[in-house]
């Protein structure tokens, strides 16, 4: 009798380096480290040519001067041929006036799909769930965001996220929930007895001594 | 290719890239700025420049060579 033997893959963790790849796009052959140096938006879709994808689309290209501002590209992928991604976006573009300015992969091997966990066969055998991977520009994995076939993704979240990362990074704070830019930001919270006792001295508002905000 | 047209010549970010090179040997992101391109298409569009021996690669910087010169008239 044949074994059937089942590739386990890890899928990629917050904190980690994010898999490498060199992938065929419709901006020409990529790898990751042409990326170094400027945040990442890596994001999935299940396939060209279909409705909610091409909503996400049309709001991806709208935030992406928004995206740029921060430093941050954008970078599609799904299993469709380079043929068909340029089909599908000049489509988008005759039809609703929106440019795709961003590349897409052509991941028709599916190695960059596995490689970041985005075949998820209890929704689909063939198309990529939509995930987002936010990747730092030191090419750290920073969040990653899985939504169902069904659920067409927030922009106005993926900024959030974004600002909160950079606003954590440039501050060293935290973001309390619903954060947005110019809201109050959490200070760390103390480690020791002594830092306790000083911190609610020090001028943040406090709820108690582990729960400080602060404006920047 | 997205630099370089089947036919081979090259396209407009590729001709773009080139006479950043033509101007003098630059790093990436010194031709991207030149250029006027994101950084990941000029890193992506020097490597295939390098391999069709139009530009040619020393540590991290890139120079433009006879035949690139040929291309740009």
């Amino acid at each position: 009798m044949e074994e059937v033997k089942e590739q386990v893959i890890s899928l990629p963790r917050l904190g980690e380096p994010a898999p490498a790849f060199e992938a065929i796009t419709t901006h020409g052959v990529l790898k990751l480290e042409d990326f170094k140096g400027s945040w990442l938006v890596l994001f999935s879709h299940p396939a060209d040519f279909t409705p909610v994808c091409t909503t996400e689309f049309i709001a991806f290209a709208e935030i992406y001067p928004e995206l740029q501002k921060r430093g941050v590209e954008l970078l599609g992928l799904s299993v469709d041929s380079v043929s068909s991604h340029i089909a599908w976006t000049r489509n988008v573009e005759e039809k609703t006036g929106t440019k795709i300015p961003f590349p897409i992969i052509a991941d028709l091997s599916k190695e960059v799909s596995l490689a970041y966990g985005m075949l998820h066969p209890g929704q689909s055998k063939t198309e990529t769930v939509r995930c987002v991977f936010i990747i730092d520009d030191k090419q750290i994995i920073r969040t990653i965001l899985y939504y169902p076939l069904t659920t067409g993704r927030n922009m106005q979240e993926i900024l959030r996220i974004i600002d909160a990362l950079q606003t954590t990074d440039e501050h060293k704070v935290a973001t309390p929930a619903n954060w947005k830019p110019g809201d109050m930001v959490v200070v760390p919270p103390p480690n020791t007895q002594e830092m306790a006792e000083e911190r609610v001295k020090q001028g943040y508002e406090c709820v108690d001594w582990y729960l400080c905000k602060k404006k920047l | 290719m997205a630099c370089i047209s089947p036919d081979g010549k090259p396209t407009k970010s590729g001709a773009r890239m080139l006479r950043a090179l033509n101007s003098g040997p630059g790093s990436p992101e010194e031709i991207a700025k030149d250029a006027g391109l994101p950084l990941f298409r000029v890193r992506s569009g020097l490597r295939e420049l390098a391999q069709a021996g139009l530009a040619n690669q020393k540590d991290d910087r890139y120079e433009i060579t006879e035949k690139g010169k040929g291309l740009i008239g």
